[in-house]
């Protein structure tokens, strides 16, 4: 790993002074689980890391009818799980946090960290960049892409999205803050992630010198939640596919159903189409089932991970249904 | 011969870990002489230090130690190349395998992948504090008992996980040893052993609690 300059700023305001405005030579060090092991590697090379675990605010979680759930970037996924308003509120929170299947990355990483860890392409962590190129051609369509894309894969991006809070924050209509010289801004989650079409774009709309300092849930009683991940092994990994359901019933009928996908495109990838075949219907399998099949009617999988639509379109099938049993 | 008998003495005096720490001793020396310079000038910046060596204090099993120590050196390697304490085992070095499970404020960490200098005020605890006058804790004789490892690499940070994870509960179901001890693998395969270890030391730390 390469020597690097170390700051553990109290303020929020003296964490973003010691920000670069461009990529590269500074790094915000949180959890630390994806970053280290990608200095480890060379694929970050910051020559300055500033350290964001000490500024309190930044480790603060409230909830409230009135004003939801509010997760400071820096509280661990462990501290998600054991927060008995988020059990007793957010269950399917708890079902997407719980994917980390390990204990220490359970104890260490932070619900920022899980939104901006980066990638888990080969290429990319190889070093061949987020949009795998070699002489300008990405290596992807016709290399090893047995876990890439199968939507929103045109090119030249051809990775996936690697979160799994994502898919269940988007369903839940969550909130990022981010802070930058500048001031605050607010983004839907939906709006954190971007699908990069050029060298040196990254996938979050994430300015260098800003840092995402706040998850915000709007709390919605009445909405039923699931998600349902498919995965290699049972130990740690990321899914090869999982869905997020957030949906309610009324008067024997689905409402307000949102469908997200996650571990398929290079974003979380909502699914209107599958949106459109729950609203209004009475729930049954025949019905999850049509909705796996129009989340995945647009898929375009590449020459190794066509088994990866049929994981996709049974994530969606099964989150349906699990939503539909949990209750309120 | 005479000449080629001494030589071999002289090799089996030197031990692995002895050379590997020679060699060790000789790099960072290199880098702390180019560090100092830099770090006086990041002095004057608000709160930055290193690249070169700076003092990190460490609490490690209840005993306090000072080190000066690049921002870059991770806990584990400050454990095992900078103060001797080589429980904890390096294998994959990426926050995957588990082998470098310590405990950080009684929670287990990958130990490979906090730097140390981010360890500073926490409590560190290692699987050298486990044995006291020789006598194995309940985990760890139920590992020997229900042959739950093999090479023996995984087997310290299995303990530790082991041991956090009865800390908090003491009367596991085999679907909870499973999930609570994803975080760590085994490439020769010894997890029956280990559930069964797990499930013993259950028990005997109830029973102990009882008589105790």
């Amino acid at each position: 790993m390469q020597a690097f300059e170390y700051a553990s700023p109290r303020s929020l305001q003296e964490a973003i002074r010691l920000l670069p405005a461009q990529w590269g030579p500074t790094d915000v060090l949180a959890g630390g689980t994806d970053l280290v092991s990608a200095m480890k590697d060379g694929i970050s090379t910051p020559q300055r890391l500033v350290n964001i675990k000490q500024i309190a605010e930044l480790h603060r979680m409230t909830f409230s009818p009135r004003a939801g759930l509010h997760i400071g970037a820096t509280v661990t996924l462990r501290e998600l799980l054991d927060d008995g308003a988020v059990q007793q509120h957010y269950p399917g929170l708890i079902q997407a946090a719980e994917a980390a299947r390990s204990e220490q990355l359970l104890n260490m990483g932070t619900v920022g960290g899980e939104l901006l860890q980066r990638p888990r392409c080969w290429y990319y962590r190889n070093g061949y960049g987020l949009l795998a190129l070699r002489d300008g051609k990405s290596l992807v369509p016709e290399g090893e892409n047995q876990y890439h894309a199968i939507l929103g894969n045109a090119g030249p991006a051809y990775f996936v999205s690697p979160s799994f809070l994502a898919p269940i924050l988007i369903a839940l209509g969550a909130t990022v803050q981010l802070h930058g010289p500048r001031g605050a801004r607010s983004l839907p989650v939906q709006k954190l992630f971007v699908t990069p079409t050029r060298v040196g774009q990254r996938e979050h709309d994430l300015a260098p010198n800003e840092i995402l300092t706040e998850i915000r849930v709007p709390y919605r009683p009445g909405v039923r939640t699931a998600v349902y991940e498919i995965r290699e092994k049972e130990a740690l990994d990321w899914p090869l596919a999982m869905a997020a359901v957030a949906l309610r019933q009324e008067g024997g009928v689905l409402r307000d159903p949102r469908v997200v996908l996650g571990q398929v495109a290079p974003v979380p990838w909502p699914s209107p189409e599958a949106e459109r075949t729950l609203t209004g219907k009475k729930p049954s399998e025949d019905l999850a089932d049509a909705a796996g099949r129009a989340a995945v009617a647009q898929a375009t999988p590449l020459s190794k991970n066509g088994y990866k639509v049929q994981l996709a379109r049974i994530a969606v099938k099964r989150a349906i249904l699990s939503a539909v049993q949990q209750g309120g | 011969m005479r000449k080629k008998r001494k030589l071999k003495s002289e090799a089996g005096a030197l031990t692995r870990r002895d050379f590997l720490k020679g060699a060790g001793v000789t790099v960072s020396g290199g880098l702390l002489a180019t560090g100092a310079v830099t770090t006086a000038q990041a002095a004057a910046q608000e709160g930055v230090v290193g690249p070169g060596p700076v003092p990190i204090t460490l609490r490690i099993n209840g005993r306090v130690h000072r080190l000066s120590l690049e921002p870059r050196i991770t806990l584990l390697d400050a454990l095992r190349d900078h103060l001797n304490i080589t429980g904890s085992k390096k294998v994959c070095d990426r926050a995957t395998c588990g082998a470098c499970t310590m405990l950080m404020d009684k929670k287990p960490v990958y130990a490979c992948t906090v730097l140390a200098i981010e360890a500073e005020g926490h409590d560190i605890t290692t699987i050298e504090s486990l044995t006291e006058n020789g006598r194995l804790s309940p985990v760890m004789e139920a590992f020997w008992k229900n042959d739950a490892q093999q090479c023996g690499f995984c087997t310290p940070g299995f303990v530790m996980a082991c041991t956090a994870f009865l800390e908090k509960n003491p009367n596991p179901t085999l679907e909870q040893i499973e999930k609570g001890l994803g975080g760590n693998l085994c490439r020769c395969g010894t997890y029956a052993g280990i559930r069964r270890a797990v499930l013993e030391a259950a028990k005997a730390m109830k029973g102990g609690q009882a008589n105790g």
